[in-house]
């Protein structure tokens, strides 16, 4: 599934807003520890976290995963946002818990891939 | 002149609520004199409340107590703060109370928060939610802890939970912490092996004492002129002959 599919469905806001969402979502997975998505996280993945720190992206570009999304309304900051404008990693809001977010991207078909 | 001096630098006292009730001010300090070390921390979690106390019993006796604070950051990473008087651990308590999870402990669900005086007399509960976490950025509470002219240990990094490396993955580049430490079971060989930065950084190992028996299990030697935080500072950069060895 294309993420902008994915961004469209569960309304999920979108910085920087000209990122381009261009990319193939495989499956998803969520952890809120780093060294967790790491060891487990899976190429075209798109990530659920609360975590917001900027080592974010760092990791999502290791693991090529399909994008970022910080659940709950939690804002990323400044150098967050540097980091993901940077490497073009698909950073995104959801105001959903991620019990919810997940709710919703299952419903769309999606899947984890441990 | 520069001796070698035996610290235990992370040590909860009965104000932390995972802590034995027995971990007194006085008792933590008579166990440390009877133990042999020279210098402590009070690392007790986001509170700073019985560090007056343990320095007070303290003051007659071979050992230096040092104000320490366990901080727990926005990722939930946990960092000990070790400052140069308990002025600047009140300081530091005053913006993390600000900043702590809101609510009130639950006794019955994470233990009790007691603040006892020198003489081993009850003086107080705290109340406030000490398990949880601050709305603090990493950076932000190493930034603090040095305009307090304090060091910042990150807290047990072979962990998997709480640890910058469990929470982060790996030490943030431009991240000014002073130094690692190794929860007390932890072996440096196998740690560095799966923790590459861990050679990057000075290392300590503490005992993260939550018990009397505890205290002083694994201790960091520090060779340098005196007990102060300014000096821990220079054996970490290895200054003018100053420097650290793990020990048991």
């Amino acid at each position: 599934m294309k993420l902008a599919e994915v961004v469209k469905q569960c309304n999920l806001e979108l910085t920087p807003t000209d990122t381009s969402l261009d990319r193939e979502v495989t499956g998803g997975y969520c952890s809120d520890l780093l060294s967790d998505v790491m060891a487990h996280g899976r190429k075209g993945n798109i990530w659920i976290t609360l975590q917001a720190h900027p080592n974010i992206i760092a990791v999502a570009v290791l693991k090529e995963l399909s994008a970022i999304v910080l659940v709950n309304g939690r804002k990323p900051d400044g150098e967050t946002i540097n980091k993901a404008r940077s490497e073009k990693v698909p950073l995104l809001m959801s105001e959903l818990s991620a019990f919810d977010l997940i709710g919703q991207l299952y419903g769309l078909g999606l899947r984890g891939t441990l | 002149m520069i001796k070698c001096l035996k610290a235990d630098l992370h040590i909860h006292s009965c104000l932390s609520p995972c802590a034995d009730l027995m971990m007194s001010p006085k008792r933590i300090v008579e166990m440390a004199v009877g133990k042999g070390l020279d210098m402590i921390a009070i690392s007790d979690h986001n509170s700073a409340e019985n560090i007056n106390a343990a320095m007070k019993v303290a003051h007659n006796t071979s050992l230096k107590v040092l104000a320490g604070m366990e901080i727990a950051t926005v990722e939930e990473v946990h960092l000990v703060g070790i400052f140069p008087d308990h002025d600047a651990a009140m300081s530091m308590q005053e913006l993390v109370y600000a900043r702590l999870t809101p609510g009130e402990n639950k006794e019955e669900l994470f233990g009790e928060q007691i603040i006892v005086n020198e003489s081993d007399e009850v003086e107080g509960y705290n109340h406030r939610l000490l398990i949880g976490a601050t709305s603090l950025p990493i950076e932000e509470v190493v930034r603090e802890i040095h305009n307090l002219k304090g060091v910042a240990i990150a807290s047990h990094v072979d962990r998997e939970v709480y640890s910058i490396i469990g929470q982060l993955g790996f030490i943030p580049e431009g991240l000014a912490i002073d130094a690692l430490e190794l929860s007390p079971a932890a072996k440096y060989a196998e740690a560095a092996a799966r923790i590459p930065q861990l050679t990057d950084y000075p290392v300590v190992t503490c005992s993260d004492a939550h018990n009397l028996d505890e205290i002083g299990q694994r201790t960091t030697k520090f060779w340098m002129e005196d007990s102060t935080v300014d000096e821990i500072r220079n054996a970490f950069l290895k200054k003018e002959g100053r420097h650290i060895e793990l020990a048991n």
